[in-house]
């Protein structure tokens, strides 16, 4: 092959410039032409199906599959229709969902990190490595596992019980929390919800249903997800406490901090770049929630476990109405995309000073 | 907590920090890190001793780590009664061609990303950081589409050639070409070895810990792949590990919930993984700690 060069002393510095070029393309080219025949080549597939009512019949490029044009998108937020209740109702699940994710899954894992860094305990790798282990198996395994535990007269019911509390049936639970929540309060009545919240509220949910919290059944789901991905983060957090020089810790000590002013004062600030990361990762990740809702619920029950990225394969693949299903997808894609730059830009200059710093520049942060 | 009279005089502090709490701090910090081990192991332990246990022992007393009695019959009849052998094999293969394929792709485009200059380079490497952010739940349907297109639906090709390079690896190994020193590749290129007799020769050799962590990233990652499965085949012969033990649980085993069946198929889903994180953990750590640096 040209690139197994022998001799290469008499060759001039043109050649093998072009050399080191062509090198450099026939190094890369497996990986571009995968992620380009697989990755790109298929999102642009995927916006011209979306702009059709493709039906899995035949090949969605030939001038026999209808086009709709926007129809697809805009269908989600101006028809009245089960469509549009499936899909809003998807949103509103998955934003409790990440509303309690994702700071649970940030607070548990620090707070790991924090008991997991103190030097005088023996034993930590044991305990980083328990905490650690449930985020490397197998989602649909683990999924598997809980739907076990939350069975009828499963393991929590059972453990529960030693409590004296009656747990509920989780999986077919559909009330939301904080409708239980106000009714526990007597502020509001399940089977007749205020009048004043029955009306119309947007995108075709009425207020009483924007304000129903997760249900009992995605708080299994909720459970699962922080069980398993704290692990991780904890992992990062570490990391970052060891970078924290001990020289600032026995600084503030002897400017007479307390426990407690140490963490918020030097601890805390330290980590931002971290906490940054993790809640941006947190972010990204709680809005692609998918096996676990396939295995333990399927959406149900009454829809409240339904996600968009579980609403999007069930659109295409069960429905086989693939526009609609790829439509939703991409209205994810943007989703994501748009919290990942709201959050670079709410973080923006707190993000900085710290990081630069202690570690220098690192690629793909700012 | 507020900062106690004597650590306000400079001469009175302690040496080390914390050891006037020493004690209480000690026991408070172990019960802490005990309850989490607890919670975060012990569904594993119910998850082994219920495959143990016979149904009814299953359903009524699912929290005892003892079975009563211990019994092999839900692993019997997931391995005579099911395809799971099949869903095992399949899992093999694809998991080993995927990794093998991924540690020698990946560290080739990593390397031409970091030490070859070429035309394009930067733009590539953006293409690629790119890819990374491409959040992987807006491709099921893509992937459907392109598979059915191209007439590979439904075969291994399908499961295989998709995910065989992953722009996260490529992105890790660049980094970690970036941090070796540039002297012992120039050493060869002067003693007239090519670019591909180097890389194989001097540049693999020394990426041993990367390409390490690299392997079991992508063993666990291609091991652990639920999804994709879902959108490239649908004949039960195809199926993975994880696609089969999800069809289980869905209802596709008849009578009952049959939970220590179920639970068992998830022990051995399990059990790979399990081995190489306790054999290869600081390469897991390290995985981990990876994915922050591309975040």
């Amino acid at each position: 092959m040209d690139i197994t060069v022998g001799r290469g002393r008499r060759l001039g510095r043109r050649t093998s410039a072009t050399r080191e070029n062509l090198a450099g393309w026939l190094f890369l080219a497996p990986v571009v032409a995968i992620l380009g025949l697989f990755m790109l080549l298929p999102i642009l597939m995927a916006l011209w199906v979306s702009l059709t009512a493709w039906n899995g019949q035949g090949s969605p490029f030939t001038g026999r599959v209808p086009f709709v044009g926007l129809d697809n998108y805009t269908r989600l937020f101006t028809e009245d229709d089960l469509g549009r209740l499936n899909f809003v109702t998807s949103i509103r699940n998955n934003v409790y969902y990440v509303a309690i994710v994702v700071p649970a899954q940030t607070v548990l894992a620090l707070g790991l990190a924090l008991v997991v860094n103190r030097r005088m305990l023996k034993g930590r790798a044991f305990f980083r490595s328990a905490f650690f282990f449930p985020s490397v198996t197998s989602s649909v395994a683990i999924s598997v596992v809980f739907l076990f535990m939350f069975a009828n007269s499963g393991a929590v019911s059972g453990l529960l019980g030693v409590f004296g509390i009656r747990g509920p049936q989780w999986f077919s639970d559909a009330r939301g929390v904080l409708h239980l929540l106000l009714s526990g309060l007597g502020l509001a009545d399940l089977d007749a919800p205020p009048a004043a919240l029955t009306g119309g509220g947007p995108l075709g949910l009425s207020w009483w249903e924007w304000l129903s919290g997760p249900s009992v059944a995605m708080c299994t789901i909720i459970t699962l997800v922080v069980w398993t991905t704290s692990g991780t983060f904890m992992l990062m957090f570490l990391a970052a406490l060891q970078d924290i020089p001990v020289t600032l810790e026995e600084a503030s000590l002897i400017d007479g901090a307390g426990r407690w002013q140490r963490f918020r004062y030097v601890t805390l600030p330290m980590l931002k770049p971290t906490v940054f990361l993790v809640l941006t990762l947190g972010l990204i990740s709680t809005w692609q929630v998918f096996d676990q809702v396939y295995v333990m619920s399927q959406g149900g029950p009454a829809k409240s476990t339904l996600t968009p990225a579980f609403l999007s394969y069930q659109t295409a693949f069960r429905d086989f109405d693939y526009g609609s299903g790829t439509a939703i997808s991409f209205i994810l894609f943007v989703i994501i995309v748009l919290l990942a730059l709201l959050q670079r830009w709410v973080m923006r200059d707190r993000a900085a000073a710290p990081a630069s710093s202690r570690r220098g520049a690192r690629p793909g942060r700012s | 907590m507020s900062a106690r009279d004597d650590r306000m005089a400079p001469r009175a502090v302690p040496r080390r920090p914390g050891e006037r709490r020493g004690l209480a701090g000690t026991f408070l910090g172990y019960a802490t890190l005990i309850f989490f081990a607890l919670v975060f192991l012990y569904p594993f332990v119910i998850q082994i001793a219920n495959s143990l246990k016979t149904e009814p022992d299953a359903a009524a007393d699912p929290l005892s780590p003892v079975p009563h009695p211990l019994t092999l019959d839900a692993y019997e009849r997931v391995f005579l009664g099911t395809d799971l052998p099949l869903w095992l094999g399949n899992s093999l293969l694809v998991t080993v061609a995927v990794t093998v394929a991924r540690v020698l792709l990946d560290s080739m485009a990593g390397y031409a990303l970091a030490r070859l200059r070429f035309r394009g380079r930067r733009a590539m490497f953006g293409a690629i950081v790119a890819v990374i952010a491409v959040p992987g739940v807006v491709l099921f349907i893509p992937k459907f589409l392109v598979l059915n297109q191209l007439g590979m639906y439904d075969s291994y090709a399908a499961l295989i050639l998709p995910v065989l390079a992953d722009a996260a690896g490529v992105f890790i190994m660049k980094q970690f070409f970036e941090s070796i020193p540039v002297s012992v590749e120039e050493a060869a290129r002067i003693d007239g070895a090519g670019v591909l007799r180097t890389f194989w020769s001097v540049v693999l050799p020394m990426g041993r810990p990367a390409l390490i962590t690299l392997t079991i990233i992508s063993f666990q990652g291609t091991w652990n792949e639920f999804p994709h499965s879902l959108v490239a085949v649908q004949s039960p012969g195809l199926f993975t590990l994880p696609r089969g033990l999800a069809d289980l649980v869905s209802g596709s085993l008849g009578t009952g919930t049959q939970y220590p069946l179920k639970l068992g198929a998830a022990v051995l889903a399990t059990i790979p993984v399990a081995v190489i994180f306790v054999v290869f953990q600081r390469y897991f750590v390290r995985g981990a700690n990876e994915g922050s640096e591309k975040g």
